[in-house]
């Protein structure tokens, strides 16, 4: 049985664009009764305008009639997570705070994909400012997991995540502060890439913790991830903490890059609370690249155990500061109840911002506060430096490192209310923000449940090609995510 | 670092400019409190002599070239606001 086309890979689809076998009206017509079938249990999607992508097909079509086409991306149906700015589309950040906000302009990414003839289609579902690990924390939807809608996608790019996983899209975008993508595509059984910090431009996209947020795409494949990454990367003047490097293409690496390579293991990652056959399923990968010839060599990540606590401390601090905009004066909810302009503030605040957030603003503003800057917020940037160091210590031996993405499949929605222990999911991927790089979580199996189980590569800095090629390695001799969910 | 966390969750609050109800102050200070004692661990790191880091790759001095370029319009910015009155944002009165 052939492969339902929303569920094909990118690379494929741009194949048959470009021979005429398929247009972009076609395509985004079938994302769109895709969407229509499988919204009202996945609920990946916040809203979506059938009407404006099917124009913006029609125009792609009409390029590429002309011999005008933009590239491999052109006519391709792309949902973007409700942070990033779309002109004239909503932009809420899953936060009743943002819940009539229009955006005024575009991100960079947005630009960038518009540019490359990209079907804007779709705003993600997300865990409010992207604070959480399983889109619980939206104000507007809880989004499941297309392989059991029982279970949580993920997050806080959940909805881009389930959003792919079931059809919704050919691919999505989302962002990652300490998880949010590799998590959520670990578990929904797709490719997702966190780039290498200051490689893709932040302008546009709602801040959570500025120092680590990263955009980066959902996709079927590696390949696939390498076409999308090649569109969105690049300087940009209006990001200052963007970085100045020559953008290569991804994709021809992926052929040119051969190995073998030399792999890290990090024993820290493999100790307690790690699910058995999440486990089993990382040590087959492994074995895997063995038999390709590469070199696996055991690795030490020393300050693993602190990377949680450092992350909470910097990403709530930063947090705290960047919140602070939404204030009830300019552009966000306003409480009908502020007679003055202290009401206008607390108030607002009050009613716009969920529980987690305020909780998050809350831990923030103390660890910055007068008395405990120095025992909390600087101790953590002191710890992160040595977390740092951890990582490029251990790439005088090793090309990346290979981890579990998560320590277990998905969970189910409802179950995990305790705050710290939803902490405790990002325990694999925030030391990989804290050190700036490249990490990407690629699909490694099932659990005997059903349930995707994800696999970790993390690369040197603004070294995506090799990290893409090191993925490519297996995923191209694996069809995980050929294994669809049963929707 | 104290060794019991010491959260005022009333002067905190009112710090972050967010009103919390009494019900919302005795779950954050539990969860928090939790939280906070897990984070008591980086006590057990040896600091001394590191230099701290904001940045993973710190790029200083970003410098753009002095061009005039067209922002947002007067419409566009104002757009969302939730109050406004002959092209500007309105608020309540602030000085009596």
């Amino acid at each position: 049985m052939s492969t339902p086309l929303t569920f094909q890979t990118l690379s494929g689809i741009a194949d048959q664009l470009a021979s005429g076998a398929l247009t972009s009206v076609q395509l985004t017509q079938a994302v769109i009764d895709q969407t229509a079938a499988v919204e009202s249990r996945v609920n990946a999607l916040l809203s979506h305008d059938a009407a404006d992508a099917l124009a913006h097909a029609q125009a792609s079509d009409e390029r590429r009639a002309a011999g005008k086409p933009l590239g491999p991306l052109d006519g391709i149906p792309i949902a973007l997570k409700d942070v990033i700015a779309v002109r004239d589309q909503p932009l809420t950040a899953g936060s009743k705070m943002l819940e009539k906000f229009v955006s005024p302009y575009d991100a960079t990414v947005t630009i960038k994909l518009k540019e490359a003839g990209v079907v804007l289609w779709g705003r993600a579902n997300c865990d409010e400012f992207a604070m959480g690990s399983s889109t619980e924390n939206s104000a507007f939807k809880t989004t499941a997991n297309p392989y059991d809608l029982a279970r949580v996608p993920g997050g806080s790019s959940g909805g881009s995540a389930a959003a792919l996983a079931a059809g919704e899209a050919i691919a999505t975008l989302g962002s990652d502060t300490g998880g949010s993508i590799r998590q959520p595509a670990a578990f929904c059984n797709v490719v997702g890439l966190k780039p290498t910090y200051g490689l893709i431009s932040r302008y546009g996209l709602a801040a959570y913790a500025s120092s680590l947020d990263q955009i980066g795409p959902f996709t079927r494949t590696v390949e696939d991830a390498a076409i999308v990454l090649g569109a969105i990367a690049g300087h940009d003047h209006r990001d200052s903490t963007s970085f100045k490097t020559p953008i290569p293409d991804y994709r021809a690496a992926l052929q040119e890059k051969k190995g073998p390579w030399k792999l890290g293991i990090p024993k820290e990652y493999f100790g307690e609370g790690l699910d058995p056959e999440v486990g089993a399923a990382i040590e087959k990968a492994i074995e895997f690249y063995r038999q390709a010839g590469c070199e696996i060599k055991e690795v030490s990540l020393p300050h693993t155990e602190y990377c949680l606590s450092t992350y909470y401390i910097i990403a709530t601090a930063e947090a705290s500061s960047n919140l602070a905009r939404y204030d009830g004066v300019r552009y966000t909810h306003r409480s009908p109840d502020a007679k003055n302009i202290e009401d206008v503030y607390f108030k607002s605040r009050s009613e716009g911002f969920g529980d987690e957030v305020k909780r998050r603003i809350i831990l923030g503003t103390y660890v910055l506060s007068s008395g405990y800057y120095d025992a909390y917020y600087l101790r953590a940037q002191k710890v992160r430096t040595l977390i740092r160091q951890d990582f490029l210590k251990a790439y005088e031996e090793v090309d990346a490192i290979l981890t579990p993405t998560t320590p277990t499949p998905a969970f189910k929605i409802g179950e995990t209310t305790d705050p710290l222990s939803m902490y405790l999911q990002d325990i694999y991927t925030v030391g990989v923000n804290l050190a700036g790089l490249p990490g990407i979580s690629v699909p490694a199996g099932f659990t005997d449940e059903g349930l995707p189980i994800g696999m970790q590569l993390i690369g040197q800095p603004y070294q995506e090609s090799d990290l893409l090629a090191i993925a490519h390695t297996y995923d191209s001799a694996h069809d995980w995510s050929g294994r669809l969910p049963e929707l | 670092m104290s060794n019991t966390p010491d959260l005022n969750i009333d002067r905190v609050a009112e710090l972050a400019r967010i009103a919390l109800t009494p019900e919302e102050k005795t779950a954050y200070a539990a969860q928090l409190g939790e939280v906070l004692k897990h984070v008591e661990q980086l006590k057990q790191v040896n600091v001394d002599g590191v230099e701290p880091t904001a940045h993973a790759f710190s790029v200083e001095n970003v410098w753009a070239d002095d061009v005039a370029q067209t922002g947002l319009s007067a419409e566009d910015a104002l757009r969302n606001a939730p109050a406004q009155r002959q092209g500007m944002i309105a608020v309540p009165k602030v000085v009596d």
